[in-house]
């Protein structure tokens, strides 16, 4: 394939899967809302949007109550007035937003969503918008890096002083995860011996990796949510203390568009925790049909989208300096030890060390694909 | 005052300024390196129209001083030209989380200023409500206490529960919050039929709720981390400063009215005052989780206790006559004609009733002229009180904290304004 055939490529698919992912973030929010209401004996969005169903005494059976809810809602957003408060930064405050989707967005190139599907030129090795980059895993990094200056600038920008402070915890709150962040992300590194996100997903066919290494899964799920500043560690715009913290003088579909980034983080990062840790895109069958990767995929995102929204609805938010604590003294020291230990252990399995266990727990769990 | 559009027109109130506007009783260093936030009246975590300037270093509160008034309905002022059975709905306006306690002291107060004592099954019946209000308000405090430090479903799970008490009143008094049930000489009628039934449900499932609200927050180590050893207050700062209620018991002062001065023949129950020591938001979180369960005690004893007779006193210059007299004697008529357009006179000289209300002590003064209307009405409101120690528990606390204990010491803005 030719470069331009290779651009090509990417801009198609990437068309495809960033409007899919639009309407998966509306349907987020309404994911959001149902299970949340749903655990707090609530009913959730049931209004805008059914299926009718003529039942035989007459009555009118509603189906899916709800689902147009999304709809509605951007409607409702790119309805309202935008305002400009004044004596806001007003180029920082235009971009701000903007860098928030973009960050988010940007991501999306190297998340492999299925293995070798039909159709797929010849030298790709799994589908994704840019697939085969070697150092997939540092150009999440980077891109989850800048996300958070969205945040910190809108906070600077609005002159508000609620929003400073909100930005101000977002730099405090990401400059104390970030490294353990990075730490734990080494091991999935290790295990498959590659930097490309598709090699990583390839290295956990018969175990996942969440099974090798629960330390490293769950420091990297902790750390995943205080990427997406969701609760427990929403201080950033900490609704009941800051009011609505950075976006707080943020409207119309700028605020819109914070949400928007927030969601889709949301399923990215449940993307990347199944890519890192639950085996992306595989499962049974899913050589012989690679069709199913994308089931498995969604079904992974989901999982994912289910135990944020679960522990939301269930924990306190900590405070900006607990969670600066909790990430410079548990955190960082428990992914170094892990780190390590995984290093000694990788040695010591290709020194043939563990074949025997390796393989009575493959004869245990087949059905890993 | 021009509004003006003009972007540069709007200007930052100097020190000066806000401390002229303001008033005394504020502490503000006034330091170029501390940014002054202004928090609320619109906020949603200060539990209505409370404003707050803070005077912060980075997130550390330098300084707080409350800002009251933004709600203030002049009810003192307006009993001073109602008769005192009409002056009674008014009180349920001001803690509107729990009028039934409100009610209660007041109708105390118009008792002891008339000298007359209420029927032994309408003290019984005042007791269960007024416990029962307890539970609601303290479920009120524990949701919205949650959902300042953002663990969101307890608080719908409190509302839940919350409906059902809600409900008992409607069925008890016709409104679900401004009950004015506690009427002079006794109620406004006797309890319906269902009212048992329905309280020994409650009483039967409300356990267990408790404890799922606790299995929630109790040992969870976030709420721990945000709760223990905020907004410290000791046990000398708290009695210097008039906190009472669940908010003093936390520093460990034994202080409860329903034991120090029993009304009510709250003498006769048999329940617990708990009690620690550590002063900070988690002592007054678990003094009010266990009060629930005492209040539940009391509930159930008031039940099984409940004598037969009259709710109202036989004293037909204060209590109207029942509707069905009305129809037959010619007395019946000219006293209720009487009550309802003139009242009835108390006697000249004043009177002081505390009770405990789920904030604390909740007392009313009432002075009698020897009229149908009081002379002057002044109430000693917990939430009021309880507020002005705000400042010396968030010294030092970080926003975030500011938050937390606010929730902790559960006011309500309308009794704090009256």
């Amino acid at each position: 394939m030719t470069t331009s055939q290779i651009a090509l490529w990417g801009l198609v698919v990437g068309f495809i899967i960033t409007l899919i992912m639009v309407t998966g973030f509306a349907y987020t929010t309404l994911f959001e809302r149902k299970l949340l209401a749903r655990l707090q004996v609530r009913f959730g969005p049931n209004r805008v949007g059914y299926i009718p169903i003529p039942s035989r005494k007459g009555k009118e059976r509603k189906l899916l109550g709800g689902f147009m809810q999304p709809a509605a809602d951007a409607v409702k957003l790119f309805m309202k007035e935008d305002m400009t408060p004044a004596k806001v930064d007003r180029v920082v405050y235009f971009i701000a937003p903007m860098m928030a989707v973009f960050t988010a967005i940007a991501i999306l190139a190297v998340i492999p969503w299925a293995g070798k599907l039909p159709g797929l030129p010849a030298q790709y090795e799994y589908f994704a918008i840019a697939p085969g980059i070697n150092v997939g895993v540092l150009y999440v990094l980077a891109i989850t890096s800048l996300g958070v200056y969205g945040i910190v600038l809108a906070g600077w920008a609005s002159n508000n002083k609620y929003a400073v402070l909100g930005g101000i915890r977002a730099t405090a709150q990401m400059i104390s995860y970030e490294l353990a962040m990075g730490l734990t992300i080494l091991v999935p590194i290790m295990l498959a011996d590659s930097m490309d996100m598709g090699q990583i997903v390839a290295g956990q066919k018969g175990m996942w990796y969440i099974f090798l290494q629960p330390i490293a899964a769950i420091v990297f799920w902790i750390v995943i949510m205080a990427e997406l500043q969701r609760a427990p560690f929403d201080m950033s715009e900490a609704e009941q203390e800051l009011s609505a913290g950075f976006s707080v003088e943020y409207g119309s579909m700028r605020f819109g568009m914070f949400f928007m980034a927030e969601y889709m983080k949301m399923i990215i990062f449940s993307a990347i925790f199944a890519v890192f840790f639950l085996g992306g895109y595989r499962g049974p069958f899913v050589d012989q049909f690679p069709v199913l990767g994308l089931v498995y995929t969604t079904l992974k995102i989901i999982f994912g989208l289910f135990l944020m929204i679960w522990i939301r609805a269930s924990l306190p938010r900590l405070r900006y300096d607990q969670l600066m604590a909790f990430g410079w003294k548990r955190l960082l020291p428990i992914s170094v030890i892990n780190f390590i230990v995984v290093g000694v252990a990788i040695v010591l399995v290709e020194e043939g060390v563990f074949d025997s266990l390796i393989r009575s727990i493959q004869q245990a769990i087949p059905f890993l694909g | 005052m021009t509004l003006s559009t003009d972007p540069d027109a709007i200007q930052e109130l100097t020190v000066e300024e806000l401390r002229a506007k303001f008033g005394t009783g504020m502490e503000i260093a006034g330091d170029e390196e501390y940014m002054l936030l202004s928090m609320g009246p619109q906020h949603p975590s200060t539990h209505g129209v409370l404003r707050l300037l803070l005077e912060l270093d980075g997130e550390t509160v330098v300084n707080l001083a409350p800002d009251i008034g933004f709600l203030h309905t002049g009810i003192e002022k307006t009993m001073e030209s109602k008769r005192y059975t009409l002056g009674l709905v008014l009180t349920d306006r001001m803690d509107y989380l729990s009028p039934m306690s409100n009610n209660l002291g007041y109708i105390l107060a118009v008792e002891k200023l008339l000298g007359v004592e209420a029927t032994p099954r309408a003290q019984v019946i005042r007791v269960i409500l007024t416990e029962l209000a307890r539970v609601s308000s303290h479920l009120v405090w524990l949701g919205t206490h949650a959902l300042d430090l953002a663990a969101m479903s307890v608080f719908l799970y409190c509302f839940r529960e919350r409906e059902y008490i809600l409900d008992i009143f409607e069925m008890v008094a016709g409104q679900r919050m401004m009950v004015s049930y506690f009427r002079p000489g006794g109620l406004w009628r006797d309890l319906p039929e269902e009212f048992e039934p329905a309280v020994r449900k409650f009483l039967e499932f409300m356990p267990s709720r408790i404890a799922d609200y606790e299995a929630l927050t109790k040992n969870n180590p976030i709420w721990l981390d945000r709760t223990k050893g905020v907004g410290v207050v000791s046990a000398e700062q708290a009695v210097a400063w008039g906190m009472t209620g669940p908010s003093l018991r936390g520093s460990g002062v034994n202080w409860d009215i329903r034991k120090a001065q029993p009304y009510s023949g709250y003498e006769q129950y048999d329940f617990d005052v708990p009690l620690e020591t550590d002063g900070d938001v988690y002592a007054r979180y678990r003094c009010r989780m266990e009060e629930m369960r005492q209040s539940l005690r009391i509930i159930e004893q008031g039940l099984d206790n409940l004598p037969d007779g009259p709710v109202n006193i036989d004293d037909p210059k204060i209590v109207p006559p029942p509707r069905s007299e009305l129809g037959h004697s010619m007395e019946a008529v000219i006293h209720h004609f009487k009550l309802w357009t003139e009242g009835f006179d108390a006697p000249e000289g004043f009177v002081y009733q505390s009770v405990e209300s789920p904030r604390g002590e909740f007392a009313c003064y009432l002075r009698g002229d020897g009229g149908p209307k009081p002379a002057r009405v002044h109430f000693r409101t917990p939430s009021y009180v309880n507020l002005a120690s705000l400042p010396i528990m968030s010294k030092g606390a970080f926003v975030a904290d500011v938050v937390a204990i606010i929730g902790s010491i559960d006011i309500v803005l309308g009794e704090i304004d009256r």
